[in-house]
C-alpha cells in the first residue's frame, strides 16, 4: 500500500488514538474475558465476597481472598494490570467450600474484580479498590 | 524452569469422616510474568505455573487457571471435605511443560 | 548550601505529619513460640530511645500475619532448601555442616551473638564469614559469595532455630573498635540526600515517608523475606540499598564498613528477639 500523505495522517491519528485511550488497563481484553466467562450473561450483585487490603503493602504480593455460597467458579480480574486475568477458581465434588485465597500482583492502584459462575447458572460480581503505593527512598 | 521448584503443602494428619479442613500449598516458582525487561531491554518471556489442581482418591477438590498476575511463590489456600481416608494429590503445570505434584495421606479418626 | 539542602529534607519528613504509630500487636510464631517485639532500650542507647521496636510492628495486618505461621511465610521455603543443604557433603573432605554440628536445632544460640569477635581469626566475624571459615577450612568447599543465595538462605536456617531467643551481641572487649566504627558510621550524614541512618531510623520513625512506614531499622528480623523482591535479603545488602537510596557512595556486602554496621545496628536491637526470616516489604 502506497504511503499517501492521507494514510499517514490516518495512520497517525490511529496510533495517537491509541496511545490516549484510557491506562486503566486494556479496557477491551477486560470485557472480552468477561464475556468469555459468562457468554455475555447478566451479572449481578449478590453470592460473591471478595477480600483484599484497603493499601497493599506492597504491589508485588498482595493477599486476597474469594468467597461464596454457590458458585461453581469465581473469575479474578485485576482491571488496572497490563493484562487483567489474574485467575480462575473452579470447585471439584470434594471442595470443602466455594472459596479460596491467595496472593496477587497489581501494577497499581486499580479495581480487583471477582465474579462468580453461580450453580444455578447464574452470574455475580464483587470489586474491591486496592492502592499500590511507592514507598519509602524508593529502595 | 524446573531448578528450585519445590512444592510444599499443609493437610491435617487426621479428621472425621465428612469434615472439612482447610488446605495450604505454595510452591517456590518465580513466575516469570513476561511484563520484565532485561538489561538490553528486550522482553523476558513468561514462564509461570498455569495450573493447579488438588484431588483426593481420584476426586477433584479444586482446579486452578494461574495468570502471571499470580505472585512469585504461588500460595493456595482452600478447603476440602474428607469423606474417608486417603491421599490428596497436587499437581503444578509449568508453562515449560514440567509436572510438579506432591501427595499427603490422611486418616480418619 | 549544604546544611540547607539536609534542612529541607528533614522539613519534609516531619512536615508530613502522618504520624502512623506502629501498632499494639503480639507476635506469636505458630501458635507457641512467642516473639519479642518491643523492649526496653539497651543501655547504650537508652539516651536516644525508650523502646526498641521490631519492624514487625510497623508492617501491615496481611504482612504481619503471613510471618505468624511458618507455612504462610514464603522465607521458610529458603530455609528448608538450606536445611537440605545443611544435611550434604561438599568440598574435598566430603563432610556436610552435620556432620561437625549434628541437628542444626542445636545451633540455637548462635545467631542472636553475631556479629562476635573471633579470637583466632582477630576480627570481627558475621555469621556469614564463620560460615565460611567452616567451608573453606574445615569441609574444603568453596567459600559462598556475601549474601547470594546459598549463604543468605542457611543464615536465614540459622536464624529461624534462634527465633524468639535475644539479641546478644557483645559491644565492649576486642569488638569494641568494631563497634564505634558502626556508630559513627550510624549517626554520619552522607550522600547528595546529607542523610545518616539516624535521620530517618531514630529521628524520624513512625513517621511515613511517602507511602512507607518509617521503622527503627532494627536487624532481628533478617535475613527478609521482601515482599519488593520476593526473596532472601540480608542486612549488609540492605544497608547498601539504603546508602545508595541517600545518593552516597554505598559498599559492598561483606566489607569492614558493613561488619561494623551491622553489628553496631544489631546491638541496638540487643533484647528484641531473633525473629528471622521476616517479612518485610
Amino acid at each position: 500500500m502506497e504511503l499517501t500523505r492521507r494514510s499517514a495522517i490516518i495512520l497517525g491519528a490511529g496510533a495517537l488514538f491509541a496511545a490516549g485511550l484510557p491506562k486503566q488497563g486494556s479496557a477491551a481484553t477486560s470485557e472480552e474475558l468477561i464475556s468469555a466467562f459468562t457468554g455475555g450473561a447478566e451479572i449481578g450483585a449478590g453470592d460473591i465476597e471478595l477480600t483484599a487490603p484497603e493499601i497493599a503493602e506492597n504491589g508485588n504480593t498482595v493477599p486476597i481472598a474469594v468467597s461464596s455460597g454457590s458458585a461453581a467458579e469465581i473469575l479474578v480480574l485485576a482491571m488496572g494490570n497490563p493484562t487483567p486475568n489474574v485467575a480462575t477458581f473452579k470447585f471439584g465434588k470434594l471442595a470443602g467450600s466455594r472459596a479460596a485465597s491467595t496472593r496477587i500482583r497489581l501494577a497499581g492502584t486499580q479495581d480487583v474484580v471477582a465474579i462468580a459462575k453461580l450453580d444455578d447458572g447464574s452470574f455475580v460480581q464483587a470489586s474491591s479498590t486496592v492502592k499500590v503505593t511507592i514507598g519509602g527512598c524508593g529502595g | 524452569m524446573a531448578s528450585d521448584v519445590k512444592p510444599r503443602v499443609k493437610v491435617p494428619k487426621q479428621a472425621a469422616a465428612g469434615e472439612v479442613i482447610t488446605i495450604k500449598t505454595l510452591i517456590s516458582h518465580k513466575m516469570e510474568s513476561g511484563q520484565r525487561k532485561d538489561k538490553e531491554g528486550n522482553a523476558i518471556p513468561r514462564s509461570i505455573i498455569n495450573r493447579f489442581t488438588c484431588d483426593f482418591n481420584g476426586e477433584n477438590v479444586i482446579e486452578v487457571t494461574l495468570e502471571p498476575a499470580i505472585s512469585t511463590n504461588p500460595y493456595f489456600e482452600f478447603e476440602a471435605i474428607v469423606p474417608e481416608a486417603g491421599e490428596f494429590t497436587f499437581t503444578w503445570y509449568d508453562d515449560d511443560g514440567s509436572v510438579y505434584d506432591t501427595s499427603k495421606k490422611i486418616t480418619i479418626g | 548550601m549544604k546544611k540547607l539542602t539536609g534542612a529541607i529534607l528533614a522539613t519534609l519528613l516531619t512536615s508530613t505529619v502522618v504520624s502512623a504509630d506502629p501498632v499494639d500487636d503480639n507476635l506469636v510464631l505458630n501458635e507457641e513460640t512467642p516473639i519479642v517485639t518491643r523492649t526496653a532500650a539497651p543501655a547504650h542507647v537508652a539516651d536516644a530511645l525508650d523502646e526498641v521496636l521490631s519492624g514487625w510492628l510497623f508492617r501491615g495486618t496481611e504482612t504481619r500475619a503471613m510471618q505468624a505461621d511458618d507455612f504462610d511465610n514464603p522465607g521458610m521455603i529458603f530455609v528448608e532448601q538450606a536445611m537440605e543443604n545443611w544435611e550434604t557433603a561438599e568440598g574435598t573432605e566430603g563432610k556436610s555442616c552435620s556432620s561437625c554440628h549434628n541437628d542444626i536445632d542445636s545451633m540455637a544460640g548462635v545467631k542472636p551473638t553475631y556479629p562476635k569477635w573471633d579470637e583466632k581469626a582477630g576480627e570481627v566475624q558475621t555469621l556469614q564469614m564463620q560460615m565460611n571459615e567452616c567451608r573453606t577450612e574445615r569441609m574444603g568447599a568453596e567459600a559462598w559469595g556475601y549474601d547470594k543465595t546459598p549463604a543468605i538462605n542457611m543464615e536465614a536456617a540459622l536464624s529461624s532455630v534462634s527465633r524468639g531467643m535475644p539479641i546478644n551481641v557483645a559491644i565492649d572487649g576486642p569488638a569494641q573498635s568494631a563497634w564505634e566504627l558502626g556508630k559513627e558510621m550510624y549517626y554520619t550524614r552522607t550522600g547528595q540526600l546529607e542523610l545518616s541512618c539516624a535521620n530517618c531510623h531514630e529521628e524520624s520513625y513512625g513517621m511515613m515517608i511517602r507511602a512507607d512506614h518509617l521503622s527503627q531499622g532494627q536487624i532481628n528480623g533478617f535475613p527478609v523475606y521482601r515482599l519488593k523482591n520476593t526473596k532472601l535479603n540480608g542486612s549488609h545488602s540492605r544497608f547498601k540499598g539504603c546508602i545508595r537510596d541517600t545518593r552516597a557512595e554505598t559498599y559492598n556486602p561483606g566489607s569492614p564498613e558493613f561488619i561494623a554496621l551491622e553489628l553496631y545496628v544489631a546491638s541496638r536491637g540487643n533484647g528484641l528477639s531473633v525473629e528471622g526470616p521476616s517479612i518485610r516489604n
